[in-house]
């Protein structure tokens, strides 16, 4: 489906992260709440545990025309739930090969781990992650 | 209607309390005398053993006291009088004025850009710097900032700039009084001040830090991005001397009994300083050690084998600041027996707990106190949470000197106790339930 451009706009990615309750979350919180700075480009959905993510989540994500995901947990031993992110990594990999085959971006897809402490880690990695989708360009899905 | 609850102090002991009893379905009145709930735990990096972040464990359960529909956050208020009513207690809470009205406050921060004030921060162990108009940490629940009238200039400019109209300097104390079944106190502790200490120096010498200082310099949110400096010239340390057990057993100064933690948080802030800064060689001068729970003993071993942390059965009997700011430590080996001197360009004394509170809240709540005036259950030998009064219940560092993880045991304990005397309430219907204000 052809889109109707605007002249000479940038392009703004939508990007979708899916944070965990105990440490990313809290993390997102402390970004906020310590007043750094970052792009508006990403929705947060707060999940229980990265672990929760079923993959056809992300994949569904994408088909609905998310330019970028965002998977964020508690650092590796700091689970809430014991071991739901590394369940999250396997998935993960599994999920960047899938990508792959289906044509669009492994790139796209990023699990990163944030503690309820790292308010700044947090705001860095949105402004990173919306620095380098925005170099990839829309969803090859969307204009598909 | 269901009876209500009340819960003194709202660090994590306290949060987890209120939780509790309020998933059960209670109204819980929960009391902090600070601006924001999180108590000590607050001030954390990590937790020991398992080495996780203190925020992850605290943060969540801070927002969800807050969002509790059955929990009423009474923040910077305290206890006035307790009374006794048939089976039932009515409290009289007085709100202190925190000069901001908080069902105004959005905690957008714009008073604080504009405040001309700059006081030590109290929360960051004085390290850093707040406003006079202030937030106690960035995720302080509730998000309503805070007037220090003490070291306010009464300018009126956070007055003037703010846009909802919420800051109020006129603003008086407030008492209200609810009517309550059960009261849990959960007060917590406060660490020993080292200045009564005077051979350590602490307060005269900038590089004689306590454990909760280091913990803030540790913190990715503290006051300097979680990186360890010396707070004379804000160099990077080298060689560093935990002192452990200070005001603690046997020292004229202090008190006979053991904190219990002290031991495993100086190995803890010793790994993570080995994990900053591996080159530092840091050793921990210990007159006696505790290493009584799940996986301490492992984790100590790891300290010392893993990241090279040096012990110490030593007693310091002094502390002497050369020119350079280093210092220069006295010490009693106690294993062999002699007398030794040895340097360190940084000092970690490692603090032990003292009660926050008498015991006294006013009214009929007077609480049996023990060892170290830690509050006392009225029977030790049966529980530890049950107190002489009826209806009342201790939880966490207040009752005596634990970690965050027995803390919380011992809150859901006091929780269970204190709704089984709700439920028989209940049933009975003997408490007036409507509350006044």
């Amino acid at each position: 489906m052809e889109q109707p451009r605007l002249e000479q706009k940038e392009f703004e990615p939508t990007i979708l992260a899916f944070c965990c309750n105990w440490c990313s979350y809290a993390g997102a919180d402390l970004a906020g709440t310590s007043r750094f700075e970052y792009p508006t480009n990403v929705r947060i959905i707060r999940v229980m545990c990265s672990g929760r993510l079923d993959p056809t989540f992300i994949l569904s994500a994408f088909r609905w025309g998310a330019d970028g995901v965002l998977i964020t947990g508690c650092h590796p031993g700091d689970c809430h739930y014991v071991q739901g992110n590394y369940m999250m990594e396997r998935r993960f990999a599994f999920l960047k090969e899938a990508m792959d085959q289906l044509g669009i971006e492994p790139e796209r897809l990023r699990l990163e781990w944030i503690s309820a402490g790292e308010g700044e880690k947090f705001a860095a990695l949105i402004r990173d992650t919306t620095q380098k989708i925005k170099q990839l360009g829309p969803n090859p899905l969307k204009t598909a | 209607m269901k009876p209500a609850g009340l819960v003194v102090g709202a660090g994590i002991a306290g949060i987890q309390a209120a939780l509790d009893l309020a998933d059960k379905g209670f109204t819980v009145y929960l009391v902090e005398k600070n601006p924001s709930i999180g108590g000590r735990v607050a001030q954390l990096s990590k937790t020991f053993p398992d080495m996780k972040c203190a925020a992850c464990t605290l943060t969540p359960k801070m927002i969800e006291a807050d969002k509790h529909r059955n929990i009423r956050l009474l923040t910077y208020s305290e206890i006035k009088d307790v009374r006794q009513e048939g089976k039932a207690f009515k409290v009289k809470i007085l709100r202190k004025p925190r000069y901001v009205d908080e069902s105004k406050c959005t905690g957008c921060g714009v008073c604080a850009q504009h405040c001309p004030v700059e006081v030590a921060n109290d929360f960051d162990e004085r390290v850093g710097v707040r406003n006079a108009i202030y937030i106690p940490f960035s995720n302080a629940v509730p998000q309503v900032y805070v007037v220090d009238r003490e070291h306010c200039l009464k300018c009126e400019l956070c007055q003037n700039v703010c846009t909802n109209k919420a800051v109020d300097l006129q603003q008086r104390p407030q008492t209200i009084e609810v009517d309550v079944g059960a009261i849990i106190v959960a007060t917590g502790y406060n660490p020993f001040d080292p200045r009564k200490n005077e051979e350590y120096g602490f307060g005269k010498c900038d590089n004689v830090i306590t454990g909760l200082v280091l913990e803030r310099l540790l913190a990715k949110s503290g006051p300097t991005g979680g990186h360890v400096l010396r707070l004379s010239d804000g160099r990077i340390p080298q060689k560093v001397a935990f002192i452990q057990c200070v005001g603690l057993k046997g020292k004229e100064a202090g008190n006979l009994y053991c904190s219990k933690v002290c031991c495993m948080y100086a190995t803890k802030l010793a790994g993570l300083l080995k994990e900053q800064i591996p080159s530092a060689d840091v050793t921990i001068y210990y007159p006696d050690s505790l290493f009584d729970g799940d996986g301490f003993e492992e984790f100590y071993e790891k300290a010392k084998n893993e990241f090279d942390v040096k012990y110490q059965k030593a007693q310091v009997n002094e502390i002497v600041e050369k020119p350079s700011h280093n210092l220069l430590l006295r010490v009693k080996n106690l294993e062999p027996n002699e007398n030794v001197e040895d340097e360190a360009d940084m000092v970690i004394l490692s603090t032990g707990m003292v009660p926050a509170t008498s015991g006294d809240f006013g009214g009929i709540l007077s609480l049996k106190t023990g060892v170290g005036s830690f509050l006392e259950a009225a029977d030790p030998s049966k529980d530890s949470v049950t107190t002489n009064i009826e209806g009342v219940f201790l939880a966490g560092a207040a009752e005596s000197p634990k970690d965050i993880e027995r803390s919380v045991n011992q809150a859901h304990a006091a929780a269970a106790k204190a709704s089984a005397i709700l439920e028989k309430l209940e049933k009975t219907n003997t408490l007036p339930v409507k509350s006044s204000q």
